[in-house]
């Protein structure tokens, strides 16, 4: 089953995302009209709308975010799309990199020719402890949340499992967030955009203009383990191990391998898709890391043909820093334990053999839940098309891969893109 | 056991009378909790309940500083964190538990491997109290 590819190519010919971060004056239909404006921007060839055949839309809850359901035929129809057949595909956080490989499965059985896909998430309406409620739904509300989990906490216990079976180093989480945040800094799209020296000087800045004491930190590492600045969530999870709540949109087009020379000369192909599922984080076959990731991994490499050593960079699911670490080593970047390590040497940076999260990960650049998956494909989209601006890798990259997780690893979906020109 | 059947809200009936249950394969031998009809490992349906002794050992844990609604109803919060965890029944499973009775003014000094008795913990919840899987060291 693994071994078999896709019946028919299918590329990427447009892409575009809003702003991640808290709209107020925003709702889910506003967000994914900026996004799909870019999109339509993006097309070098131009887009007639009419093409469209299809839309695939990823969102977690705007049932319990905005009190919105049916969400997708609303979107399709401030987009213009009306008619056509709309879906919307919940797997929490990884309900558009699913809506991805569906909207992928439904051109290459040759049904249609021209299918958007997308996700949009606007979280930021609630009250704190209600977004915290409404994640919690994507655990198991009859037997994990009611011992008293919250999402950080399924993170927090792997990394207390993880750090107890390799005595891997807990500075190994700042260095994560460090590294994204740098990443972030360049991304205008990002949530914070903005260093962690940077948030640093910011707070220095604000406490000498209030009249109170200015915070002495000298690095970033003293910062991070400042229990003020960088308060506990859940133990060893901090805030800046946390990826934020945010409001965003993502979107691309995707077309049927003959005809993306209609839509641009530089398409993006998908070669590699795989997704895996998982019970519970307690009955799980490990808790040091995701077997879901495994398994799509594995199908995504044998569709591709290829092995992680052939990757040129990944956008890698970091809801919290620990994620990032086990997902370097669930995709076989790194050997079993050597993630902690990889991260702390920099392996891992921007300018190194293997970069992670260019686009500031989720850390950095917000994570809308719903619209994280194809927000990551937004990266690789610029990545291999070199346009990433600032970001941007040498070398002109030609492989690159994304990898999107659902609630403490129930869902893994991981696909792998190519760039022939 | 005949007093339980396999629908997953009985684990909580059990619960409330000092059980901890679950369901062992007939066929493959293979425990899990809560109990469930369907063996995740061979897929046969030949499960049968069973009472688990409560024994386990801390497979992993957090210390929770942002508490979910629920659990601020109960009174915690970052002033007053708590412990929540995966405990390794001595028969193989693994739970989800609130672990009671340790310090969490270090909870870098928590230590994984220790011995763990079942207990459990009544809380408020939906404006009733109920009775939560929790474990204390032994």
């Amino acid at each position: 089953m693994s071994h078999k590819k896709f019946a028919r190519g299918v590329a990427i010919v447009g892409a575009g995302m809003s702003k991640f971060g808290a709209f107020p004056d925003m709702t889910s239909r506003d967000l994914f009209v900026e996004a799909f404006q870019e999109l339509k921007a993006s097309i070098d060839k131009g887009l007639n709308s009419n093409d469209i055949q299809a839309f695939y839309l990823g969102n977690f809850s705007s049932d319990q975010f905005e009190k919105q359901a049916h969400l997708a035929p609303i979107i399709a129809s401030w987009v213009g799309l009306s008619p056509i057949p709309s879906l919307r595909i919940e797997d929490a956080c990884a309900s558009s990199g699913v809506a991805l490989r569906e909207a992928a499965i439904s051109i290459a059985s040759g049904l249609y020719d021209v299918v958007l896909v997308g996700g949009v998430e606007k979280m930021t309406d609630l009250p704190i402890a209600e977004v915290t409620d409404a994640l919690a739904t994507a655990a198991d509300t009859q037997f994990e949340i009611p011992a008293g989990f919250t999402f950080p906490g399924f993170y927090a216990a792997m990394a207390t499992a993880y750090m107890h079976k390799y005595n891997a180093d807990p500075a190994a989480f700042a260095h994560v967030s460090i590294k994204n945040h740098a990443n972030g800094a360049l991304n205008e799209k990002a949530q914070f955009g903005q260093s962690i020296p940077e948030i640093m000087e910011k707070k220095k800045a604000r406490a000498a203009q209030k009249g109170r004491p200015v915070p002495s930190w000298e690095n970033e590492f003293e910062f991070l383990s400042d229990p003020k600045a960088n308060p506990n969530i859940a133990w060893p999870m901090r805030l800046f191990d946390c990826s934020p709540v945010s409001d965003g949109a993502a979107t691309v087009l995707l077309v049927s391998e003959e005809l993306a020379s209609k839509y641009t000369d530089k398409p993006v192909f998908i070669i590699g898709s795989g997704q895996g599922s998982d019970g519970a984080l307690a009955e799980r076959d490990s808790l040091t890391y995701i077997p879901a990731a495994v398994e799509a991994a594995k199908q995504a490499y044998d569709m591709a043909g290829i092995g992680p050593e052939e990757v040129d960079f990944a956008e890698v699911h970091d809801c919290f820093t620990i994620a990032e670490i086990m997902a370097t080593e669930d995709l076989g970047f790194f050997k079993r334990g050597g993630g902690w390590k990889a991260a702390m040497d920099g392996r891992t940076s921007r300018n190194s053999q293997c970069p992670i999260n260019i686009s500031g990960g989720l850390k950095s650049k917000g994570h809308p839940v719903g619209a994280s998956g194809v927000g990551q494909v937004i990266e690789v989209w610029k990545q291999l098309r070199g346009i990433a601006g600032e970001r941007q890798l040498p070398a002109n990259p030609r492989i690159g891969l994304t990898h999107n997780v659902g609630g403490s690893g129930q869902t893994c979906v991981v696909h792998i893109y190519e760039r022939r020109r | 056991m005949t007093e339980f059947n396999m629908n997953s809200k009985s684990f909580y009936a059990a619960l409330n009378e000092g059980k901890l249950i679950g369901s062992r394969c007939k066929k493959c031998g293979y425990q899990v909790s809560p109990q469930r009809l369907i063996c995740p490992k061979c897929h046969s349906d030949q499960m049968t309940l069973i009472e688990f002794s409560g024994e386990g050992k801390l497979a992993a844990y957090t210390v929770i500083y942002v508490p979910p609604t629920e659990m601020q109803q109960a009174g915690y919060n970052n002033k007053n964190p708590y412990c929540v965890g995966v405990v390794e029944l001595k028969e193989g499973p693994r739970v989800n538990a609130q672990i009671l009775d340790l310090d969490l003014a270090q909870p870098a000094e928590i230590k994984i491997g220790i011995q763990l008795q079942m207990t459990s913990v009544v809380r408020e919840s939906k404006g009733s109290s109920q009775k939560f899987l929790a474990f204390k060291p032994v």
